[in-house]
Order: C-alpha cells, then sequence, then structure tokens
C-alpha cells in the first residue's frame, strides 16, 4: 500500500530571456523551429499560471501575440485553440505550431509589429520539490486538494505529460492504479487548458465526490 | 523588525512554505550581495528589506559595498546616462579608472559566499577574482538596456560575459550575451509604509489636509515630475474629462528642489492647471510614504501616463491597492497590465480620456479591473516571489539542467 501513496510535487520556473525576438510571423517560425523545448513549455503554459483568476483564455503567448499584437485574429485563435491536453511530448506540440503557420495563408506574415511589442523568446528553467503532501487513500487525496498552492497540482496535471512523457496526468494514473478507474476516465475528458486553475481544482473536486467509489 | 510569518496572511501559508522548501535545499550555502550603496536608491531598498527575510529562511546572506570616491562615482553615472540611450563622451582614462577602483575594491574584500551576486555596473569588474574564488557569479542588471550607448556596452559586456549568469527585469532589457539570461522582475513590499494597508480615518485625514473632498472621485497620478510621466498630458486628460464626468486630479510626486528641469515641469503643471480648483498639485518631500499610500487608496482612478519608463513600480503600488489603473504601455508596464484584463494600457491622450470616462462611468467594470490588478500583483510582483526567485537562481547555480527535480533531501 505504501508504493501507492501518491506523493505531491510543488513546481516553480524560473523565466531565462533567449535574447532572440520576432518582429512578424516568418521570425516567429524561425524560432518556433530551433528554440529549446522547454521554451514551448514556457510560452504554453506561463499565462495559466500567471493569470489563473482570470477567464481561461488566452492559453499561450504566441496566440496572444499573433492576435493582439500583430492584429491576425483567424490565426490567432487557430494557435489558441491548440488540444494542448492531447499532447504528451513537446516536439510533437511543436510540431504542431510549425504546421499550423506554415499551412496559412501567408499574406500577412511579412508585416512587422509595432518596435516595442516584438515577441521576446524566453524558456524557463523547472523546479520540482516534493513537498509534505503524500496521500494514501482518496479522502486523504481530498483534503490536500483543498488547501494546496495552485503550484502544486499544476506540476501534476500540466506537467508530467509534456516533461515526462506519460501518457496520462498523475492523478489520472494514480486514480486507475488504486482502482477508481471511472474517476480517472472521467478526469481524462477535462480539458484543463479551458478552466481557470482554480476552476479545475473545482472540477476534479465534484469528479471525486460524484464517481469516486471509495470516498 | 519585518518577521517572514508576516507575510502568511497576505500570500497564504503553502507560498512560505514553499520558500521553506527551497531553502531548505541551500542549508550551509552563503549566498553574498555586492553593490554600490548601502541607503538610497531602488538596489539598496529591496536589499535591506531582504536580507533579513533570506536570513530567517536559514540562507546565510551577506552584503558588501564598494567604495569609490568622487571621481568614479561620476564615471559610474554617465555610463548610467550612456546606457538609457543618453549620448556621452568618454575618455580612455574614465574606462581606466573604473576598473582601477574596481580593482582596488576586489583587494579589500573577501568573497567567502558560494554565490557573489553583484548589481549593475558599478562593482561589475570584481569579476576578475572569479578563477581564484571558484564560487559562482551571478550579475543583477536593475537598469532599461533597451538602447544603450555601443562604446560602455561593448566595454561591459567584456566583464559581463564571464559571469556564471546575468539577471534582467523585463524581456526587453536582454542582450545577446554568451551567458543565460534570466528573468527576474523588481517587487514590491505590501508591508512597507507605502503599500501597507491604512485605516480609513488615516486615509481620511491625511486626504483631507490636502483640501481633496473624499465624497467625489479622485483620480490620481503619484509619479516625479518629470516629462517622461507626461504630468502635462494628464491635466489635459482630465480637462477632457471633466466635461462629462465630475471628478478631482491629484497630480502627486517629489523631486529634487535643486534639480532645474523637474522645477520647471512643476511650473508647467501648475500653469496648465491654473484656475481649477478640482487640480490639486501636490510637491511631496522625501519620507511621503505613508502620504502616497494614502493618496493611492483614496482614488477612483489610478493614471500613469508614462512616455517612457523603467519597470514603473507605481503602477504596481496602485494595483495592490485594488485600483483600477490606466497606464502608458511603455517599459516594464506592459508586464504589471494585461489591456483590459488587470488594467487599461493606453498610448494616446484622446485615448486615455476615453478610458478614464470609461471606468468613471462603469466602476463595476472598474473594480473588476481592480480586483484581476491586485491577485497580478499578489501572484507576480510581491517580495515573496522575488525572495523565491533569487533562492531558484541560486539553485540553478549550483545544480546543472533545465528541469530539477528534488526528492526530501537530494535531488534526482
Amino acid at each position: 500500500m505504501q508504493q501507492n501513496k501518491f506523493k505531491f510535487y510543488s513546481e516553480y520556473n524560473l523565466p531565462v530571456l533567449l535574447g532572440r525576438k520576432a518582429t512578424n510571423i516568418y521570425e516567429l517560425l524561425d524560432g518556433l523551429k530551433t528554440v529549446p523545448a522547454s521554451s514551448l513549455y514556457y510560452h504554453t503554459h506561463k499565462f495559466l499560471k500567471q493569470h489563473h483568476y482570470l477567464v481561461p483564455e488566452p492559453t499561450n503567448d504566441f496566440a496572444y501575440w499573433i492576435r493582439n499584437i500583430l492584429m491576425q485574429p483567424k490565426l490567432g485563435e487557430m494557435t489558441a485553440s491548440i488540444n494542448i491536453a492531447e499532447f504528451n511530448n513537446l516536439e510533437d506540440l511543436r510540431n504542431r505550431l510549425i504546421d499550423i503557420l506554415e499551412n496559412h495563408d501567408r499574406s500577412g506574415y511579412g508585416i512587422n509589429c509595432q518596435k516595442g511589442f516584438e515577441f521576446q523568446f524566453m524558456s524557463c528553467k523547472t523546479f520540482w520539490f516534493k513537498n509534505k503532501y503524500d496521500a494514501a487513500n482518496l479522502n486523504e487525496f481530498t483534503e490536500i486538494l483543498k488547501k494546496i498552492d495552485i503550484s502544486t497540482f499544476y506540476v501534476n496535471i500540466f506537467g508530467s505529460k509534456l516533461r515526462q512523457g506519460k501518457q496520462k496526468n498523475d492523478f489520472e494514473e494514480w486514480f486507475s492504479s488504486i482502482g477508481e478507474t471511472e474517476l480517472s476516465e472521467k478526469l481524462s475528458n477535462i480539458d484543463p487548458y479551458t478552466l481557470t486553475l482554480d476552476g479545475l481544482r473545482k472540477r476534479i473536486l465534484k469528479l471525486i465526490k460524484q464517481y469516486g467509489k471509495s470516498e | 523588525m519585518v518577521n517572514l510569518n508576516d507575510y502568511e496572511k497576505i500570500v497564504g501559508k503553502e507560498i512560505i512554505e514553499g520558500l521553506h522548501i527551497i531553502a531548505g535545499k541551500l542549508n550551509g550555502k552563503m549566498m553574498q550581495h555586492i553593490n554600490s550603496t548601502a541607503v538610497g536608491g531602488g538596489v539598496a531598498e529591496i536589499l535591506t528589506r531582504m536580507i533579513p527575510l533570506l536570513k530567517q529562511l536559514g540562507v546565510e546572506t551577506r552584503w558588501d559595498v564598494i567604495k569609490g570616491d568622487e571621481k568614479f562615482f561620476a564615471i559610474t553615472k554617465a555610463f548610467h546616462n550612456a546606457l538609457h540611450g543618453v549620448s556621452v563622451e568618454f575618455k580612455k582614462d574614465d574606462f581606466e579608472y573604473f576598473t582601477e577602483v574596481n580593482r582596488m575594491n576586489s583587494e579589500e574584500m573577501t568573497f567567502d559566499g558560494d554565490m557573489i551576486f553583484v548589481h549593475d555596473p558599478q562593482p561589475v569588474c570584481l569579476i576578475e577574482k572569479k578563477n581564484k574564488t571558484n564560487k559562482k557569479w551571478a550579475w543583477r542588471c536593475h537598469i532599461d538596456f533597451t538602447n544603450p550607448q555601443k562604446d560602455v556596452m561593448s566595454f561591459l559586456e567584456t566583464y559581463i560575459n564571464r559571469y556564471d549568469s546575468s539577471v534582467f527585469s523585463a524581456p526587453a532589457f536582454s542582450r545577446k550575451l554568451k551567458i543565460p539570461q534570466i528573468l527576474i522582475a523588481p517587487s514590491i513590499d505590501p508591508l512597507s509604509d507605502k503599500n501597507r494597508e491604512l485605516p480609513d480615518e488615516t486615509i481620511k485625514k491625511i486626504v483631507e489636509q490636502y483640501g481633496i473632498d473624499m465624497s467625489r472621485p479622485i483620480v490620481s497620478q503619484i509619479s516625479r515630475f518629470d516629462y517622461l510621466k507626461d504630468p502635462v498630458g494628464v491635466v489635459e486628460v482630465y480637462k477632457k474629462v471633466k466635461k462629462y464626468s465630475d471628478c478631482q486630479l491629484v497630480l502627486a510626486g517629489g523631486g529634487a528642489t535643486d534639480d532645474p528641469e523637474g522645477m520647471q515641469v512643476l511650473e508647467e503643471v501648475k500653469e496648465a492647471a491654473a484656475g481649477d480648483k478640482d487640480i490639486h498639485i501636490l510637491f511631496l518631500p522625501p519620507s511621503s510614504d505613508i502620504e502616497i499610500n494614502a493618496l493611492q487608496r483614496a482614488s477612483t482612478v489610478v493614471l500613469q501616463k508614462s512616455l517612457k519608463e523603467g519597470f514603473g513600480l507605481t503602477v504596481a503600488e496602485a494595483l495592490w491597492k485594488g485600483k483600477p489603473v490606466i497606464a502608458g504601455a511603455v517599459g516594464g508596464i506592459p508586464l504589471q497590465i494585461k489591456h483590459q484584463y488587470s488594467g487599461i494600457l493606453t498610448y494616446t491622450i484622446d485615448g486615455t480620456a476615453f478610458y478614464l470616462k470609461q471606468l468613471l462611468n462603469e466602476p463595476t467594470f472598474a473594480k473588476e479591473l481592480g480586483i484581476n490588478g491586485k491577485n497580478h500583483i499578489k501572484e507576480n510582483f510581491l517580495i515573496t516571489r522575488h525572495l523565491r526567485d533569487y533562492l531558484l537562481l541560486f539553485l540553478s547555480l549550483l545544480n546543472e539542467g533545465d528541469f530539477l527535480v528534488f526528492e526530501n533531501n537530494l535531488q534526482r
């Protein structure tokens, strides 16, 4: 039973400036092809954490810049609506972004943004720390989930798949391992990128109440 | 004496626990800060507040200050201006004198820290000692590097590139360097006199002593009297709005009385405001932190109509007080405000007037911006986040890799 304990970690990121910027879509595309994978992670997840109290969108920096700075709403929408939840590695996510930009109408690609509004490519150093929380069963899990800092469940939902290449997020994996297969399946049907982090916390707690057998 | 636990009721228990977890990985390590002044200026202010907190977290911390004479500081002031894009002519002797003062300081100083954290250009050449110390060295740039003068930048880069890491305050300030560049934004301290909660009666007493009517809307800009803060533009904004919405304007700020430009700006503002009893121009003395706090808290809408800006922490101060803020989209301000989510970003006098009318007429929308703005500052621009970033930087210098996992006391 001991190895079935769910161990909670806290995630923190230290942003790294890559000293590279894009003034138009061509330069954005060039950058996307060459920046480190950690840059993809940073630009598709930073907004979630920095603005987690807001409405859920926009979910990534690329989409925000294309739509709000370059004023290309259709392309902005296409990059904003990438279903990041379906990816379990950052290279596939990179290829999807490149695919969208390479196959879109290029008539506005050479238009430069206003000076001072360039897209600044960044990446991050990511730190996971084991914190004091361990859950031995669903009841303990629920009580911990109610009170932990967002950085704690952020790592389990967003980080585990993209940074570790897992097929399921940590919560889904653990629910399955303790026999809560229906709960695990219901959780896999949620797109976490379309919720605020507090909204996501509430949704998971509601699912546990509805489908948790041992709760 | 400020206590780390006092921040718990503001940022939450989990944030403070997180700081302890991270600091726990730095047991027995020492962080050594070096800058050029112990008092005055933003660097000294933040170090004064941060160092006791680092010590409370169990991270041994030391702060050293380099010595220099009038000639040295005249050169560093000229460097500062040149790095901000002002054209300055330097002689070869200036660079030689600068390195010589650094060399003398390096002979007198001991470098005991496991991380040597050097702030700003003044002590940059201390890196010459790196090979003898076998420590990790980081260089922290607190100034705007978007348009630096080439000769000064090239000179500094020969030293900066020898550090293990550099730290900048905003993405736009980053350079093409050979070393990693970390983004660590500045912060405000929610427990300082400028930002702490004030009782309503204190706010009322302070504001009314300036003849301001608390029962009517108050629009304020609290900033130095400086052309780059566009206070005359703010008066124009107010005049455009006043026709449609009753309000008072407060322009409050300090400035040295021996600064001829500051006094000239003040005179121009007074002239622009002449004859309007609802415009209050307040020239505040130094140490007016509580007065500034009260004026911000009494405001209905806060403006920061800057034309050029460093990071613009006055925006964070107003947002922290839950105020709807309309600010120029310059410098570090767009990092603090997402347009129409956590404030309003503008570019012109007409645009600022348009949004000011909107916020005065739509208090529900204004309130929502204020709530989002306060949350954004709480998550990203308080001293606790700044502390965490410094601890993470320290850890990243001691451990290689972009993805570090710490299991209990061991790194995985």
